[in-house]
């Protein structure tokens, strides 16, 4: 329980600069709760989207980085767009996911992490997404085996999911950006 | 008027026939589109949301590839768009920082609607349907990533954007005043947590069926598919379709909505041909 203990003085030093140089101003938040009220997920969190905000104010990046939120969120931008004070919190949400895959912290929702991997994956290997790669991958990964079959035979019937992958012929530029490339200066 | 067109993924998959009906209406109303040559996948959510890196490069490279062809770039997908839009901003701001300074200052990312919804060219469809689409009621359903951020999207009447009424009422349909226009339908949670999408997309059926909706009509290509089903779980026997407004557009233009195209949703959708039906023509010519 101690080292759940709020407290400014843990502040991370190195976390809040990341934070900084990505412009999300945590410092701003006035815990109004527009945030939390307009986010469509919340009822799923662990943290709401204000507890997430105050928490990374007080620099509490390894509760942060095992949360459920922050793999729960959906992008949908509602909290930002709604914050009175102009804090990038879907930019937060971003720093958080990336930092925690960087520090290999497990996922607390390893399904939804391992979508994005599968999905990823097929755009590293071909350039755009080829749906039955990586909803086979996403199976392997996940061992949902059953779920959505239905839909997935009625959408194939439909001539919406290809068996051949949509291959672009720029696929090595399309490797260097995976690569890395470009973050030489520890970005 | 020439395009550029970056179509994404979705619509070279899932959404093909999303596709189709875009590539219908453009050519209706002598909008001449080029596909970007060679395009990749913009990341989607997927990539800005673990690498930083990884979800501003991959739109990038589509950005500097349309930037050799010159024209304004037409995006059909509200994610692609988004996408599109935020690695344009980020240029813009610090080309420094992405060792990219050519990027011509000119170029404009044009999200469909906002371009079916000029005032021009939605006169031209006023003037040119073969029928009017009377007595359906649809709520516009925008979600999340054609409007936030503003600050990446450009729009100014995020909440309450009326792009999609604007082209519901030109076709002759009827826009319902309803309470879910921008809210998420869960994105990507839709394979790993079916849970919450089901409880969102629940949600969103429900809020149109309250304003007495017999469809809903779109324009993000994830949201037309997620809507549509996840519907498939709901108890509830009152499922609606989710259309695209290009769909509609071109069903007035040509005066029917071919039974491939309405074979092409998840739910039931010979709404649209019934109503067609019994609309009476009001054109003989084609446009």
């Amino acid at each position: 329980m101690s080292n759940n203990t709020i407290s400014p003085q843990q502040g991370n030093r190195k976390f809040l600069q990341k934070l900084e140089e990505r412009g999300v101003d945590v410092q701003a938040c006035y815990q109004c709760g527009r945030c939390s009220a307009g986010c469509p997920i919340t009822e799923f969190f662990d943290l709401t989207t204000m507890e997430v905000v105050r928490l990374a104010a007080y620099g509490m990046e390894d509760l942060l980085l095992s949360s459920k939120a922050i793999w729960l969120c959906a992008a949908c931008e509602t909290c930002a767009t709604r914050c009175p004070n102009d804090i990038e919190i879907a930019v937060l949400m971003d720093v958080l996911r990336e930092l925690a895959l960087r520090k290999g912290v497990k996922p607390a929702e390893p399904r939804v992490q391992m979508f994005h991997q599968s999905f990823l994956g097929s755009i590293e290997n071909w350039g755009r997404a080829y749906e039955v790669g990586l909803i086979a991958g996403y199976k392997m990964k996940s061992k949902d085996f059953m779920g959505d079959m239905k839909l997935g035979m009625k959408m194939f019937f439909q001539g919406k999911l290809s068996l051949k992958p949509h291959s672009i012929k720029g696929k090595s530029e399309i490797k260097k950006i995976f690569s890395g490339k470009g973050k030489e200066y520890e970005r | 008027m020439k395009l550029s067109y970056y179509p994404g993924c979705s619509l070279h998959g899932t959404a093909l026939f999303y596709e189709k009906s875009v590539q219908e209406v453009c050519g209706q109303l002598n909008i001449e589109l080029t596909e970007i040559p060679d395009w990749n996948c913009c990341g989607a959510s997927s990539a800005h949301m673990t690498s930083h890196e990884i979800g501003m490069r991959l739109p990038m490279r589509n950005l500097l590839i349309a930037a050799e062809l010159g024209h304004d770039i037409l995006v059909p997908c509200a994610a692609c768009f988004q996408r599109l839009k935020a690695a344009e901003k980020s240029l813009r701001e610090d080309p420094g920082y992405w060792d990219i300074t050519d990027y011509p200052a000119d170029l404009k990312i044009i999200h469909i609607s906002s371009l079916l919804a000029d005032e021009q060219i939605a006169q031209k469809i006023r003037q040119n349907i073969k029928i009017r689409l009377e007595g359906l009621n649809l709520a516009c359903y925008y979600g999340c990533l054609s409007l936030r951020h503003p600050k990446i999207t450009g729009v100014s009447n995020y909440e309450q954007p009326e792009t999609l009424e604007t082209i519901v009422s030109s076709v002759g349909a009827k826009p319902v005043s309803w309470s879910h226009k921008t809210e998420c339908c869960s994105g990507s949670l839709i394979v790993a947590r079916p849970d919450i999408a089901q409880k969102l997309v629940g949600d969103i059926v429900a809020a149109a069926l309250r304003a007495g909706a017999d469809g809903l009509v779109t324009d993000c290509p994830m949201c037309q598919v997620n809507v549509e089903s996840r519907q498939f779980d709901l108890s509830s026997s009152d499922h609606l379709p989710v259309f695209f407004g290009t769909e509609l557009i071109s069903a007035a233009l040509k005066g029917q909505y071919p039974s491939k195209q309405e074979k092409m949703h998840l739910v039931d959708a010979d709404i649209l041909a019934n109503v067609i039906e019994t609309a009476p023509q009001i054109r003989e010519e084609t446009v």
